[in-house]
């Protein structure tokens, strides 16, 4: 196929910029959704057990959670079209219960799907090139990337056409269908990590060198979960046309010395953390050397014909600022501020990227209404090229709009609860399914997130706070990447009891950092409390221009237990 | 097998729908309410016996004993919060689940 299908008639605003199948992709995905289907009769009938059935399931994205099953789609690097999303829409009406979960991989979620149903629903997405493939298991997951891909002014090279190419080359790889355990790859091409890929098994990081040619620096043995750790470089400047074989390589040394007598022992970073980072690279380096690379070797005309999907769109030649939007700012005060707090600078004069924040104050956490996604697919095609992206972060970004629309855009959200002027803010919270349904958790999440986002509900507050990122999970498996969270919080067990433990100090970009744990586990309605206490110290000791995380880095963590063991003192119970 | 300490009742998921339901008197019922609760330790032991049949005759998956006490109006309510949540439906959406008669799974 080309970039463009000539099957879809064009619009003026039609999407040009992301992967569209070919005919192996669709023939593929549609035998997967037929198989499938025979699997789940087969399953009804009794000539499957449930033990039998079960992987079946879990490598087409279905698990069976605390309420229902659960089905995970994938959404490649977070890249969506508008026919897309409204197919996401379209199935939460007919087949769930009217909304979807995004989630932090950038997938979405249904939580309510009957299993008699999945293969009509599975058969629904490959209509629109989607499907559940990987979103479980213990394989290379679905591969995500930097939200901004292809927008960003900090960006070297636009990371999703190495996403679709591992995509590709880690679909079905015959070799890490069954490894020790799940593995996840992140990608970014950019200055700045909005990916994550310091905590990824391995996390991709485009450079160019001083000759000017692409490479990646590529970080192994990151990750959360109940041993969260930092990822370790690898390898410094990997030319491109070798990627697929040192990571090949990676594969096969994590295949041969991974763990598999404990799950909880089988991540790669457990293996890196135990061999230790020279030791892993030197074995990656002779698995490297000793294999026959020429199956790998790398093909310009094909990552050529694959970053053609991601071409940039026609965009219009327009001044760098827009007399418009300064106008429109002046005269709509919650108009500016929603434009001064989720709309960042384009690399493109006159465009702006759009995050749409996810987190109602007192909502759920990455929850959208079938009716939400259908406005955010018609504002994609009105205002953007009909691209949408997923982010980490669990908000929808609109990446090509332009200043001039801004205000039409944000009056479109505006009444179907899309406008939230939070991104980055400390209402903007990251928050895994928790006890509300997930059968791992071993506390709810969902209500912590709400109850925080009420407590700074004053969004002028919240922009005198600027960004803060909190992050919770409801159990140690950390879906919720507390432990990156300048403020963590994750639900335990505790007497029977749902009790939380806050940590501080976690960063999820190139300075990475886990979280440490700031001191007993507190109920769920201190948790407020405390986390209102140490932003108001924070705010106290910052210094100019400084984050939650350089104060608490500058001043160190003893000053912030500190302060919350004498407001426990004085009667503040905490 | 765990010392019998508090009255007992099994829950399992349908098969078909995912739906959370619990062994009644006549069959798998989807209100915890028309429970049967094991009073000792040989009825908790029939009741998993008879989920273990239930399994392989593919009505339900994954079977097992919660902890109950009893109430005023003799039904049971689980004793852990896990378990409480499940005869409910989520927490942060009461228009879902058992919680809110005609959405169930």
């Amino acid at each position: 196929m080309t970039a463009v299908d000539l099957r879809v008639a064009q619009r003026p605003n039609a999407p040009v910029t992301t992967y569209r199948y070919d005919e192996y992709d669709a023939a593929f995905v549609r035998e997967r959704v037929a198989e499938f289907r025979e699997q789940v009769r087969r399953r009804l009938s009794g000539a499957l057990t449930e033990e039998e059935f079960r992987p079946f399931r879990l490598m087409n994205g279905l698990y069976l959670q605390l309420h229902a099953y659960m089905l995970r789609v994938a959404i490649p690097y977070g890249t969506l079209t508008a026919r897309q999303m409204r197919r996401l829409a379209d199935i939460a009406d007919r087949w769930d219960k009217g909304y979807g979960h995004f989630t932090t991989r950038q997938n979405l979620q249904y939580n309510w799907p009957k299993l008699v149903d999945t293969p009509d629903i599975l058969e629904a997405l490959a209509d629109v090139e989607m499907h559940a493939i990987q979103t479980s298991g213990n394989c290379i997951r679905n591969v995500t990337a930097d939200h901004f891909a292809g927008v960003a002014p900090d960006e070297i090279e636009d990371p999703r056409p190495t996403a679709e190419f591992l995509r590709q080359w880690s679909s079905l790889h015959p070799e890490f269908s069954f490894l020790p355990r799940k593995f996840k790859i992140a990608v970014t091409g950019a200055e700045h990590d909005r990916a994550a890929i310091m905590v990824h098994d391995v996390g991709l990081r485009i450079l160019r060198n001083e000759r000017g040619e692409i490479g990646y620096q590529v970080v192994v043995g990151g990750g959360l979960g109940r041993s969260p750790f930092v990822g370790k470089i690898v390898g410094d400047f990997v030319p491109r046309e070798d990627l697929l074989a040192f990571l090949e390589a990676i594969m096969r040394v994590y295949n041969r010395f991974g763990r598999r007598d404990n799950k909880y022992k089988a991540r790669i970073k457990i293996l890196v953390h135990e061999k230790g980072i020279d030791e892993i690279r030197a074995a990656v380096e002779a698995e490297f050397a000793a294999m026959d690379c020429s199956v790998f070797s790398h093909d310009p005309a094909e990552f050529e014909r694959i970053a053609s999907f991601f071409a940039p769109p026609p965009y219009e030649t327009l001044p760098a600022a827009s007399s418009a939007l300064r106008t429109a700012k002046l005269e709509t005060p919650a108009f500016a501020n929603f434009v001064d707090v989720n709309v960042s600078a384009h690399k493109i004069p006159g465009y702006a990227i759009v995050t749409v924040s996810l987190k109602p104050i007192g909502g759920i956490p990455g929850d959208a209404t079938s009716e939400q996604m259908r406005v955010l697919a018609d504002a994609s095609e009105r205002f953007g090229f009909g691209e949408l992206r997923v982010s980490h972060e669990q908000n929808i970004i609109l990446p090509h709009v332009k200043q001039d629309d801004l205000l039409a855009l944000w009056r479109m959200l505006e009444p179907v609860g899309l406008a939230t002027a939070n991104a980055g803010l400390v209402s903007d919270i990251i928050s895994c399914p928790g006890l509300d349904y997930c059968s791992l958790a071993t506390a709810r999440s969902i209500p912590i997130a709400q109850a925080i986002s009420k407590r700074f509900s004053d969004m002028s507050r919240q922009r005198r706070i600027g960004k803060l990122g909190i992050k919770i999970s409801g159990c140690i498996n950390a879906c919720g990447h507390h432990h990156v969270g300048a403020i963590g919080v994750l639900g335990l067990e505790k007497k029977g009891q749902e009790s939380y433990q806050i940590t501080l100090g976690g960063d999820p970009t190139f300075s990475a950092s886990i979280g440490e744990i700031l001191g007993p586990g507190v109920t769920a309605d201190q948790v407020p409390d405390v986390i209102e206490h140490l932003v108001d110290f924070y705010l106290a000791e910052r210094a100019e221009g400084e984050a939650f995380i350089d104060t608490w880095r500058r001043i160190g963590h003893v000053r912030f237990k500190d302060v919350l063991r004498r407001e426990g003192e004085d009667g503040a119970d905490i | 097998m765990a010392a019998f300490k508090h009255p007992q009742i099994l829950i399992a998921s349908n098969l078909a729908d995912g739906e959370v339901v619990f062994l009644g008197p006549s069959g798998w019922e989807r209100d915890h309410r028309r429970a049967c609760v094991a009073q000792n330790a040989d009825e908790a032991a029939a009741f998993e016996a008879a989920g273990k049949r239930d399994v392989s005759a593919n009505r339900v998956v994954d079977v097992y004993l919660a902890d109950v006490e009893i109430g005023g109006d003799g039904a049971p309510t689980p004793l852990h919060y896990r378990e409480r949540m499940r005869v409910k439906g989520p927490s942060v959406r009461l228009d879902l689940g058992k919680q809110f008669p005609g959405s169930a799974a």
